[in-house]
């Protein structure tokens, strides 16, 4: 006798789906959305910021004078201005190309997607920062891939780390295929690479034969003015580089890009046709008259000046607050710190707790495909206000105390939760 | 006629209930013409029905607020029916060693446990604590919060090595964590639905997750989880669940609908472990899946039961 599952195709999914199930991580996301709860754990950006009312009439001025063109299919590698605008933003980051080299997708997130189909068989390795960016892992499980993490200190990844890295998994007979970085402001980890090292990892690429897929979308957003060099900057034909537009103007129009060399180039635009024919044309235009229209590096600075100051709450209330033996990175630019718990912690056995004292960040072990990063957790401070950072650090201040004393009393705080599941969060989570 | 479906609230199972009032709502909707409306519960709510006096309510919230009663109070101080069961049963049931002790009371089997609260532990040290529950509830053990659902915070614990971490578990999510003999057995889960006649079950539902133990991903994802409703049990063994599940709606003093979650082991005796004031109602939940074994819809059968609550004001 058979019962039922509840799904009749239970049987029929692919193999790469396994682990996309219910979570628990994810149950209590949900409750981060309700205003009552200070969010520290989703990266949406402030677009509260953004000139409303200036971005309604580009998009008014849009429809009557392009309409037709804006609702319409567009070409699979993206708007041509469009391509040409992007160069003259990715001027500011060192990147030098042509209008051909470029490859605009839904989201810099699909460009990720595209990159590792183009690329990755099952069982390819793909070296990563530890930890790395959790939308990326969810793409490289997807895709089958083995995720190799590799260390990282104050200022990203090690170059040594690497070394050993490369060579350990080729000892094993695994292939390679790439090094996924985001060297300017991480997500999560909140650190920078800075100039000779960008240049070291580039060597030790080059020498290993490693593509370099270096994923930026944060390096306009640095709070001391200066901008990093992109490594593409300094490596045209080993690196993929992707851009976005969901930081500096607006996550909601979904516009990112692959900056890469011809050959790649060409299998992307295929890759990127047969996934959704072309990216939205409505947006690619809307983007393109906005950057042709506004003081959209006004409007950078603008996003710059308010990160910073809920940078700068953040730390200050860190710095006052969290019991002794609690460290962070401190970040210059982009969203997020990376926070350290005294020894014995565990922040996803501690996440309930956090909730129902109506804080929210994301777990540490999400960043991580092998179960490290338990002790760890990701401060998001770009969209909450200042005062709500300050709050939000106070109550997760006397969660950490509460979790101390708790592994006072039993010798651990490790909890025996199941672990099957997303624990990516919703790309809404505040 | 005015319905409100209240759905979400701060629990950690805020997305079930969210889940569970879409599909009430929609049900609610296609089997009549009453306008039902979905509401979050937050600071506005009361303000929201005072404005709307809608004819009756219908809470769809899983864990606290919405099952321990607080909210039901609510409710009535402000005179609005709904449907389910009144705050003093809720606080019953929601309390799972006060349920267990009230069931014993009434004859029904319930596992050897032990409740404690965080400060007990802190204050005779853990590790002699711990040490006394072994010898008294023995291994395996399961260990969970006393209050709330979906399996959050459970965890099963072979070794005594295990059980430090199961409490911490536990702990995260209440501060009292029960502490309950596993029995080995089959899981079934018994709904109840008052008729006019009385109390009813429906068909009963056995649950066979692929892990060990019927945890937050095996509730929630289609396809982790096996059911057989009506249960693959003898009609001597099905009745004697049926029974217990009506021995717990009328002991507890419950209304409207309830599920009792059971263990049956090998001599066929069932195993109270809890029972449910507010169900579950989302694609994968047991009730529904009772209804629909039975005939039943949920839409007819929730209409039903806001013109009962209306009638009793």
């Amino acid at each position: 006798m058979t019962g039922s599952r509840l799904d009749p195709w239970v049987d029929s999914y692919a193999e790469r789906t396994h682990g996309m199930a219910a979570s628990e991580i994810r149950a209590l996301f949900s409750v981060a959305s309700r205003p009552e709860v200070v969010s520290l754990a989703g990266g949406m950006p402030f677009v509260q910021a953004l000139p409303l009312e200036q971005i309604a009439e580009t998009v008014k001025n849009l429809l009557l004078e392009r309409g037709a063109q804006a609702l319409q299919y567009g070409s699979g590698q993206g708007d041509v201005v469009l391509r040409e605008q992007i160069l003259d933003v990715m001027h500011d980051v060192g990147v030098v190309a042509h209008p051909d080299d470029i490859v605009v997708t839904t989201g810099s997130q699909m460009a990720l997607d595209l990159v590792t189909r183009v690329f990755c068989d099952p069982g390819d390795v793909i070296l990563v920062e530890a930890p790395s960016y959790v939308g990326a892992l969810g793409v490289f499980r997807a895709y089958q891939c083995g995720v190799e993490h590799v260390t990282m200190d104050d200022e990203g990844l090690v170059p040594a780390a690497l070394s050993e890295a490369i060579v350990r998994v080729r000892a094993s007979g695994r292939r390679i295929k790439m090094l996924y970085t985001i060297p300017s402001f991480h997500n999560p980890a909140g650190v920078s690479q800075g100039a000779q090292r960008r240049l070291e990892i580039l060597a030790i690429a080059q020498q290993a034969g490693i593509l370099v897929l270096e994923d930026d979308p944060y390096g306009l957003l640095g709070f001391d003015g200066a901008v990093p060099r992109a490594m593409r900057a300094d490596d045209a034909n080993g690196v993929i580089y992707l851009g976005s537009f969901s930081k500096t103007i607006a996550s909601g129009l979904r516009v990112g890009w692959a900056v890469a060399p011809h050959g790649v180039r060409e299998k992307l635009v295929l890759a990127a046709e047969s996934a959704v024919l072309c990216p939205s044309n409505f947006a690619q235009l809307t983007i393109s008259e906005y950057l042709s229209t506004q003081p959209w590096r006004q409007q950078v600075k603008v996003f710059r000046e308010l990160y910073r100051d809920r940078r700068d709450a953040l730390l200050e209330s860190l710095q006052a607050m969290m019991p002794e033996g609690t460290t962070w990175t401190i970040p210059a630019g982009g969203f997020y710190s990376w926070l350290t718990l005294p020894n014995g912690l565990d922040a996803t056995a501690m996440l309930p707790r956090a909730i129902a004292a109506l804080v929210a960040y994301v777990p540490g072990t999400g960043f991580y495909v092998d179960g490290q990063g338990r002790q760890n957790l990701r401060l998001s401070y770009c969209y909450p206000e200042p005062d709500r950072i300050r709050e939000g650090v106070r109550r997760l201040a006397a969660v950490v105390e509460g979790e101390l004393e708790l592994a006072n009393t039993f010798g651990t705080t490790s909890g025996l939760h199941p672990t099957g599941g997303s624990s990516m969060p919703a790309p809404d989570l505040r | 006629m005015q319905v409100v479906v209240l759905a979400g609230g701060l629990s950690p199972e805020r997305d079930v209930s969210l889940r569970s009032g879409r599909r009430v709502a929609k049900a609610l909707r296609a089997a009549t013409d009453f306008e039902v409306i979905e509401s979050d519960v937050d600071t506005t709510l009361l303000a929201r029905l005072r404005a709307q006096a809608p004819d009756c309510v219908i809470p769809v919230l899983h864990g606290a607020a919405g099952e321990d009663g607080a909210l039901r109070d609510v409710l009535h101080s402000l005179n609005i029916p709904f449907v389910g069961s009144i705050a003093a049963a809720c606080r019953l049931a929601f309390d799972k060693p006060v349920a267990k002790t009230l069931l014993t009371n009434a004859g029904v089997s319930t596992p050897a446990a032990v409740a404690l609260p965080h400060s007990t532990f802190r204050e005779l040290g853990a590790s002699e604590v711990l040490a006394a529950v072994l010898d008294a509830v023995g291994l395996p053990l399961i260990v969970k919060p006393t209050k709330g659902g979906s399996a959050l915070g459970a965890a099963l614990v072979h070794e005594a090595a295990q059980f430090p971490a199961a409490m911490v578990g536990s702990f995260a999510y209440s501060d009292v964590a029960l502490m309950e003999s596993w029995v080995q057995g089959v899981e079934v889960a018994v709904s109840v639905l008052d008729t006019p006649t009385g109390p009813q079950t429906l068909p009963l539902a056995e649950i066979v997750p692929m892990g060990q133990i019927y945890d937050y991903t095996a509730r929630y994802t289609a396809g982790t989880t096996e059911f057989f409703v009506p249960a693959r049990l003898s009609a001597d063994v099905a009745q004697r669940c049926a029974d217990v599940a009506l021995t717990a709606h009328k002991a507890l003093g419950l209304r409207d609908w309830s599920r009792t979650d059971l263990i049956v082991d090998a001599a066929g005796t069932p195993w109270f472990l809890e029972v449910n004031v507010a169900p579950g109602m989302t694609e994968t939940s047991l009730f529904p899946q009772s209804l629909a074994a039975a005939e039943l819809s949920l839409g007819e059968i929730t209409a039903q039961l806001v013109r009962t609550a209306i009638n009793r004001g």
